[in-house]
């Protein structure tokens, strides 16, 4: 019983301990590290195919549809064609592209997109490596993503897939910095970078609980860094034909295609580790398998949230979506890390007690939020009265 | 030993993507060899087990600087022409300057005495780094922070649209 209350990471040890009677202990460090990597990369390759289809399910549900229903039962059996298909296609690459350049960027994007998974705890006791700066490691990784999609834009020689390669620079530079500082609110109440030592830190509270204006300010930001709409300018099909992947056919478009949904299981998981508790829930101290089911619920709720968002919000103009960022998102989570920091200290100066804390939160939350909704509508209102109007501020030449 | 393969194979890295860089002719390509030239000294941090600045490594010179160079480039017309010349008539001027700098940095460093501590690196540096920074180094850390300041506001008002 105790050996199946924790199945998956007793034998994952089970597994060590066979491999060590016959191999160097350096030897089993190194299978053991590698099959970890397998395990984790073919679970997401299986994930992405299935989330693929779980996005044109709900998506068609919300458009009153029925979706994918001819392969096999409810249409399961639908990623595997899909994924045949794109194999099978032809590679096209144009005579004028930059021809190195246009082949390595679709493997460097999935490399970019797999890489924060080393760090990512799925479980109790199930993380590749423990670093104590995970989230940083997460948050940099994504600036290979920024340079995958500018060798993109660029190596296929197409003024579509340019100006998609630099709407999605500036898309994800703007939005990288109120991530990281919605971040820094968490990081800092918790006092760790480590993804584990966060998860360990919300047993008894979620931090969503004390940091909503973070976690709503993260679930943003991380949908505009991952292209997902209504922030997916990059690939607006009807400016941009397919953005920076315009000139990609066959598995180097597959490749962009699962970096893309890999990209949006890594901010649910992130969002879910930060302020949902990761893997916490209750019995799981004594059932430690239960962990890995309550994260890939919570991720699963998150990601069905993101898909839910996508079928029913307009994508944002660019204009609009880089406002959005600098002017609302920016300050907001500037403001709210100060004053997690002024509250933090002060209710262990005085020795709030932690409900009484968590009020305090909430207050100051609500009236940040009010604070920059007065701006906003004063802002909105002088600018009608000037007689500009309000909805269009930048002009792009 | 193997310590040791892996800080070659790192350097090799480095050094290697920094020729391309100034021998490329095509300016896209050398951007990006910048790009894995910096990879190359973020993994050289992480040997020296400083993974927090291996990560700042790769979230500022990866990140911001170099995805800046690869925008400007990209922003920038004719710049790459096949025809473009790599060097201009002061060439031989900064070969001069180039190698006396290099003599002189191989000479100071074999001079210098470097202190080798022979104790771990404690577990939670972080938080060491962290603290440093706000009580020995604050000065320093504060004018970085004013710099910064001033050139964002510089930035903004030099992009600024002028208003009628």
């Amino acid at each position: 019983m105790a050996f199946l209350s924790d199945l998956l990471v007793n034998l994952w040890n089970w597994i060590a301990v066979q491999l060590d009677q016959f191999l160097p202990s350096w030897a089993t460090a190194l299978v053991m590290l590698f099959a970890a990597a397998v395990v984790i990369v073919v679970f997401l390759l299986l994930t992405v195919m299935f989330l693929t289809l779980l996005e044109r399910k709900v998506v068609a549900r919300i458009a009153d549809r029925i979706g994918p229903n001819r392969v096999g039962p409810f249409g399961l059996l639908q990623p595997i064609a899909d994924t045949l298909k794109l194999i099978i296609k032809e590679n096209t690459e144009p005579a004028k592209a930059d021809h190195p350049v246009f082949r390595l960027a679709p493997a460097v994007v999935a490399t970019a997109a797999l890489m924060p998974y080393a760090v990512i705890p799925f479980g109790r006791g199930m993380v590749g490596s423990d670093v104590n700066i995970g989230v940083l490691y997460v948050i940099s990784i994504s600036s290979l993503t920024v340079i995958a999609v500018l060798m993109a834009g660029w190596g296929g020689g197409n003024k579509y897939g340019v100006l998609g390669g630099m709407r999605a620079v500036a898309q994800m530079f703007s939005f990288e910095v109120p991530l990281a500082l919605s971040i820094g609110s968490v990081a800092l109440l918790t006092g760790s970078l480590s993804l584990v030592a966060i998860t360990e830190a919300q047993r008894k509270l979620w931090l969503i609980v004390a940091q909503p204006i973070a976690f709503l300010v993260y679930l943003l930001c991380g949908a505009a860094e991952a292209n997902r709409a209504p922030f997916d300018i990059p690939e607006a099909e009807s400016e941009l034909v397919a953005g920076y992947h315009v000139e990609y056919s066959g598995v180097r478009f597959a490749f962009f295609y699962m970096a893309e949904y890999i990209n949006m299981f890594t901010t649910s998981a992130m969002a879910t580790i930060l302020f949902l508790g990761g893997w916490q829930g209750p019995f799981v101290e004594r059932v430690p398998i239960l962990s890995i089911a309550y994260f890939l619920a919570k991720v699963y709720g998150l990601v069905f949230l993101m898909i839910w968002v996508r079928a029913t919000f307009p994508r944002l103009r660019i204009d609009q979506l880089l406002d959005l960022s600098w002017k609302v998102l920016l300050p907001l989570a500037l403001m709210n890390l100060l004053v997690t920091a002024v509250v933090d200290k002060v209710a262990a100066q005085v020795r709030l007690s932690s409900t009484l804390t968590i009020g305090v939160f909430w207050g100051s939350n609500l009236v940040l939020v009010g604070v920059v909704a007065l701006v906003l509508y004063l802002s909105y209102r002088r600018k009608r009265a000037r007689g500009l109007n309000p909805h269009y501020q930048i002009h792009w030449h | 030993m193997v310590l040791q393969a892996v800080f070659m194979l790192f350097s090799a890295m480095a050094v290697g993507a920094a020729l391309a860089v100034v021998t490329n002719k095509n300016i896209f390509h050398s951007a990006l060899f910048l790009v894995v030239a910096l990879l190359g000294v973020a993994g050289l941090y992480v040997l020296l087990e400083a993974p927090f600045i291996a990560v700042v490594q790769v979230l500022i010179y990866v990140g911001a600087i170099s995805t800046l160079i690869l925008f400007a480039i990209m922003l920038t017309r004719r710049l790459m022409d096949a025809s473009e010349r790599q060097r201009n008539e002061q060439w031989f001027i900064s070969a001069i300057v180039a190698v006396g700098l290099f003599i002189v940095l191989v000479l100071s460093v074999g001079q210098v005495h470097w202190p080798v501590v022979h104790t771990d690196v404690p577990e939670n540096h972080l938080n060491r780094l962290g603290q440093d920074l706000m009580e020995h180094y604050v000065l320093p850390f504060e004018v970085t922070a004013v710099l910064l300041l001033a050139a964002l506001v510089g930035a903004i008002v030099i992009a600024r649209e002028r208003t009628r």
